[in-house]
């Protein structure tokens, strides 16, 4: 046998050895725990419920300030230390909209939209970013693996990357530095009968309520009044919709 | 039956500084790339130039370029096989050692990048939606390595069972390739409110690109460890390298010219196209960068009789292209990004998120080192590969 054979034997038995040991890793939890798993959390919920927000943009006077320092203090966004003003999450926004005819403007808060059919939801590898049956479209911070696809897709820009460790936060809404995160309309408080925090913080100009039902008041209220969604042309059917633009 | 049968191959003998001193700089490469990943998982990405309006950023374009060439670089082995070009034959078990390797470097540094690597397990676990084309992806790309791992066995066994899996390996990797590369473009091409991705064409565009680097890539490598092991390589192989590469680039320019027209001509994104071919930023690396340099500059030195036979002309060109097709996966990837989302059409619109704006990024050292490790880890693989292995023919002299 000569020295090139030897190394090639040795070389083979390692490659056989670490690939061996790596699939061991992998398929061992996979057998092992997967009947210890816990019971989701989110398994009550039904789709005869779907959430939404009506945002009358001419009753918002601060044009949603109120809305995001309501956001803020619920999840505990906005001032990531480290992370410099483009990395800085921003789960809602205020948006100015100058129209290049007229000059005229307004501004209105950005979210996620909660579309019916979300392109994050499609295009996450992991089912991470997810939509409730309630309709609420969120992200599984357990699984997110942080490609940020859901972002490239999101027609409205509404998620944020975590870009750095965070502490001291929110209980009741967990973040995580190398995930994606973004308005899940405070799936925490709807799950306790509460409102999200923007529609507290602004009850004159947002409505929440269930689209399905048509005697709930945001459902009156599309019927009634002429609403909007942002880019409809992408026939997304989003759960928040805008009235007064 | 197949050339490679009456080829015969040796593993690279040379021990002298050329070999240890190329060896030795793509394993610098990999330590900065593996300190490079070691950093920025420590501390997170606020550390990169990436935020949250350039999420994907040089990181990316170094793994979709080492993805892309992957691809084209298999090609050479399936000419070979599934067309029964015997020339090419036995520059099979090379390219596949390449493609191999140059899809493992490039899948390791989109994998490094990620925010949470440690939850990739749970897709082990699971945890896939195959509405994704990212896991598409994730299972293409895996195959791909198993299927050349396959199609080198029946390439360097000598048994009858292994000669007899040779072609319908070679037709399967053919395949397995074409879907594999349309899936990485088209990535880009589902991306519906994304005025510079949301075009059908990104997948063929992906598929001549990856045939034009990945040749390129592999014509580079040729020459080197021929040079590097005093083998002969005739001219009869570097024609019909040299006379391959420039239908690739034609190609690239085809689908490049298609893509830009669609886009001029659909109203809705009519605002892209002078951001990136006008503009200061991006229109400079994509006139000078992608187009001279890339495309330009290596078909005259290709197809000029006066560089007939010349080997310095191919590997000349090989680098522009590849120089080319860097520079092209940019402006596409950062580029692309950079422009700013319509919210409301006929409208200026601002916010504290940047919003209506031109984004700007610019990659920081940890980013380019990562993408850099992953260049290292495939050359240290190709490199020990071909030192333990017999994959260079002893000669290619016509």
């Amino acid at each position: 046998m000569n020295n090139f054979d030897s190394y090639r034997r040795k070389f083979l038995t390692i490659v056989a050895g670490t690939a061996g040991a790596v699939a061991t890793l992998n398929v061992a939890p996979n057998l092992l725990l997967r009947e210890a798993q816990a019971k989701p959390a989110d398994e009550a919920i039904t789709d005869a419920k779907r959430w939404g927000l009506l945002i009358d943009v001419n009753k918002l006077e601060d044009g949603g300030d109120a809305c995001i320092e309501a956001c803020k203090k619920e999840h505990g966004w906005g001032d990531d230390p480290k992370s410099n003003q483009a990395q800085d999450a921003q789960w809602v926004r205020k948006v100015k909209v100058t129209e290049k005819s007229t000059g005229n403007s307004f501004s209105l808060p950005v979210m996620c939209q909660h579309c019916e059919t979300a392109p994050c939801v499609d295009v996450c590898p992991t089912g991470a970013s997810m939509k409730r049956a309630d309709g609420i479209v969120q992200v599984n911070k357990h699984i997110c693996i942080g490609c940020r696809y859901c972002m490239m897709a999101c027609p409205y820009k509404a998620r944020s990357f975590v870009h750095e460790t965070l502490i001291d936060q929110r209980p009741n809404s967990p973040r995580g530095k190398g995930t994606v995160e973004s308005c899940n309309l405070c799936a925490q408080r709807v799950d306790a009968g509460k409102n999200p925090a923007c529609v507290d913080a602004a009850p004159q100009a947002i409505v929440f309520g269930d689209l399905n039902d048509p005697k709930s008041a945001i459902s009156q209220a599309l019927t009634q009044n002429e609403t909007t969604q942002i880019r409809a042309d992408l026939n997304l059917n989003t759960g928040v919709r805008y009235q007064g633009i | 039956m197949s050339v490679s049968l009456k080829t015969s191959y040796s593993e690279l003998e040379n021990n002298g500084i050329g070999f240890w001193g190329i060896f030795s700089f793509f394993g610098l490469l990999l330590i900065g790339g593996v300190a490079a990943f070691n950093y920025m998982h420590h501390h997170g990405h606020y550390v990169t130039g990436m935020n949250n309006q350039i999420v994907w950023g040089i990181p990316h374009v170094f793994a979709i370029f080492l993805i892309v060439a992957a691809s084209g670089a298999a090609n050479i082995a399936t000419i070979g096989t599934v067309f029964n070009k015997q020339t090419y034959q036995p520059l099979g078990r090379l390219s596949l050692l390449l493609a191999a390797s140059l899809l493992i470097g490039g899948l390791l540094v989109l994998l490094l990048d990620l925010g949470s690597i440690g939850h990739v397990i749970e897709m082990a676990k699971g945890a896939l939606n195959f509405q994704s084309i990212f896991a598409w992806n994730m299972i293409l790309y895996s195959g791909f390595v198993t299927i050349i791992i396959v199609y080198l066995w029946t390439m360097m066994d000598r048994t009858k069972t292994a000669k007899s899996f040779y072609k319908p390996l070679g037709k399967i990797n053919f395949i397995w390739r074409f879907i594999l590369t349309m899936g990485t473009g088209s990535i880009f091409g589902v991306l519906l409110a994304r005025q510079y991705y949301d075009v059908f064409v990104m997948g063929p565009l992906f598929i001549a690109a990856s045939y034009m680097l990945g040749t390129a890539i592999y014509s580079l490598l040729l020459v080197t460890t021929f040079k590097l092991s005093q083998r002969d390589l005739g001219d009869v192989i570097i024609k019909r390298l040299r006379y391959s590469l420039p239908l690739f680039i034609v190609a690239v320019l085809v689908f490049e010219l298609v893509r830009h027209l669609i886009n001029i001509f659909v109203t809705e994104h009519h605002g892209i196209e002078p951001h990136i071919l006008t503009s200061n930023s991006f229109s400079k690396l994509f006139w000078f960068g992608q187009i001279l340099i890339g495309s330009v500059l290596p078909l005259f030195l290709l197809w000029s009789g006066y560089f007939k036979n010349n080997t310095v002309a191919l590997v000349s060109s090989s680098i522009l292209i590849i120089v080319g097709a860097f520079i092209q996966l940019y402006v596409i990837i950062i580029g692309g990004q950079s422009y700013p989302l319509v919210l409301f059409q006929n409208a200026d619109i601002s916010s504290s998120f940047a919003d209506g704006v031109f984004n700007t990024y610019s990659g920081t050292l940890p980013e380019y080192l990562l993408g850099l490790g992953g260049i290292g880890l495939t050359f240290c693989m190709v490199l020990i590969g071909i030192k333990i292995f017999r994959m260079l023919p002893t000669s290619l002299a016509d």
